[in-house]
């Protein structure tokens, strides 16, 4: 069953958002073209790519699931990301697989495996790199909070993990 | 002198004009994408971050000893001036030289091979030649990245490959790019065609300048936009073996076509430029590179002859705004350099004769 505009009334709404506002969930559900006047879809300044996720996207019936994606890494959202066009880091590649899978077949010709060069450190401690990148994140909190204890011990394992 | 001022003077070793099909091919470029694997994307970095991103780069990547006295630009400490030089040259991005943050360039002497710095992904690293060079590119580019992966994690994910800012760059993060020199097919209106055959390839069309510029003066710039799934050598072979020879093969078609049935406005074009080139008291860059275009192919075509080739291809790196600006040792402002343009162009033809 469709879901009509609640914004017209007419025309089935294509476009499901969430905002949220001082703590509160408030769930919208409008037309391609309403959507488009409450500035809900961004005009797309880095076509094709938006052009894509707008289409290939926002339209999925699922899409709701995708829009609350966000990444424990970096923070960020899959919101953000479609409205940017960039992800925040390598991690979003798997905490967005469900959405990005879709856009990056379409944008690679139907293609979702690296078959060139590989890294020359495939297979080097994938933990120990999540942890450089964690005490990296940590390190900038501790200096932004001019935590200097702090940061120089973090600078210390950071040091430490670069040359093992 | 810095190194700008340097460069300012001389022409970049990709504009040489002697590769491979170079009275077609301008130039080829290949670039990759590359981020390191334990700092995110700079979406998600603040000052404090991209400037220990810009360091340990600047530290490894001087570490790694890729030959030939690489030469850094800090372009946050560039003059605007300077920075739009390096636009020009086509060292750096304009979204590179229009940014905020630390970031910077590495640029070898021959201007070869440029590094950027906190551009959209942590490095990305550029190899020009003149004409169709892209195998022997490929060596080069590929040989620089296993030596600074000797210094440098990059960030590599199982299936998607190398990961990049943008997913329209993930997996080899190559882009192959070539700009051509296409006159005779714009004037017998068959651009359109190539450009959509080379849409139907997934390439991407674009302008002299790259990235978000027009197709002006017809020069035209084709690159792929596939970059996952495919093998590197894949990419390019189908640019050396297909596309290319393809299109240049169309366009030396349309260029005998025109001295067959054509002759005389064939010539009407080419001496108009010259004769525009040589007598006008202000040019605008747009009018610059069109008839610099005509007087290309004339010389090309041996329908003139007393223009040596590296002075034109000179002249369509010296004209532009930024490096007229630094010939001339001071700001100008549009009407100015129009003037100025003009003058260093008569100069330069009167000169050659």
């Amino acid at each position: 069953m469709a879901i009509t505009c609640q914004r017209c009334n007419k025309e089935a709404a294509t476009v499901h958002c969430t905002d949220l506002a001082h703590g509160e969930k408030l769930e919208r559900h409008l037309c391609a073209d309403c959507a488009e006047q409450e500035g809900v879809v961004m005009k797309p300044n880095q076509a094709p790519l938006n052009e894509i996720l707008a289409k290939f996207v926002m339209q999925k019936p699922a899409v709701q699931e995708l829009i609350d994606l966000t990444c424990e890494q970096c923070g960020m959202t899959f919101v953000e990301f479609r409205n940017h066009g960039l992800l925040g880091c390598p991690h979003d590649y798997d905490a967005f697989k469900k959405a990005l899978d879709p856009l990056i077949e379409r944008t690679h010709e139907g293609r979702l495996q690296h078959i060139g060069k590989a890294a020359a450190r495939v297979g080097e401690s994938v933990k120990n790199r999540q942890r450089l990148f964690q005490l990296r994140q940590e390190l900038q909190r501790a200096i932004d909070e001019e935590a200097y204890e702090d940061a120089a011990r973090l600078r210390d394992e950071i040091s430490k993990l670069e040359s093992a | 002198m810095n190194i700008i001022d340097d460069f300012a003077k001389r022409s970049g070793g990709w504009l040489s004009s002697q590769g491979p099909m170079s009275d077609v091919v301008i130039s080829s470029r290949i670039r990759l994408a590359r981020n390191l694997a334990t700092f995110p994307f700079l979406t998600k970095t603040d000052e404090g971050q991209r400037r220990q991103i810009y360091r340990l780069l600047y530290e490894r990547i001087s570490r790694a000893e890729l030959g030939s006295n690489i030469e850094f630009v800090d372009i946050e400490e560039t003059s605007e001036l300077d920075r739009q030089v390096l636009v020009e040259r086509h060292l750096i991005s304009r979204q590179h030289a229009e940014g905020e943050g630390s970031r910077g360039v590495a640029v070898t002497p021959e201007e070869t091979v440029a590094l950027m710095l906190n551009e959209e992904d942590h490095l990305r690293i550029q190899v020009m030649r003149s004409g169709l060079q892209l195998e022997s590119m490929w060596q080069e580019i590929d040989a620089i990245d296993d030596l600074l992966q000797e210094h440098l994690d990059f960030a590599f994910h199982e299936s998607y490959g190398f990961l990049t800012a943008c997913p329209t760059n993930v997996g080899t993060g190559i882009r192959v790019s070539v700009m051509l020199h296409l006159p005779a097919l714009k004037l017998t209106g068959e651009l359109e065609k190539v450009s959509r055959a080379a849409r139907d390839m997934r390439l991407a069309v674009r302008g002299f300048h790259g990235e978000g510029t027009e197709a002006t003066g017809d020069f035209y710039q084709l690159s792929n936009q596939t970059t996952l799934g495919k093998r590197e050598s894949e990419i390019i072979s189908e640019f050396c073996k297909n596309v290319i020879p393809r299109v240049v093969e169309y366009e030396k078609l349309a260029r005998e076509a025109l001295i067959k049935e054509r002759a005389a406005a064939l010539d009407d074009k080419v001496w108009r430029a010259f004769g525009t080139l040589g007598h006008a008291r202000t040019l605008s860059s747009e009018e610059t590179l069109y008839l610099l275009s005509h007087l290309r192919m004339g010389v090309h075509l041996g329908r003139l002859e007393s223009v040596p080739l590296n002075t034109i291809n000179d002249l369509f790196i010296k004209t532009q705004p930024a490096h007229l600006q630094k010939l001339k040792g001071t700001l100008l402002d549009g009407e100015q350099r129009s003037v100025a343009r003009a003058d260093y162009i008569r100069g330069r033809l009167a000169n050659e004769n």
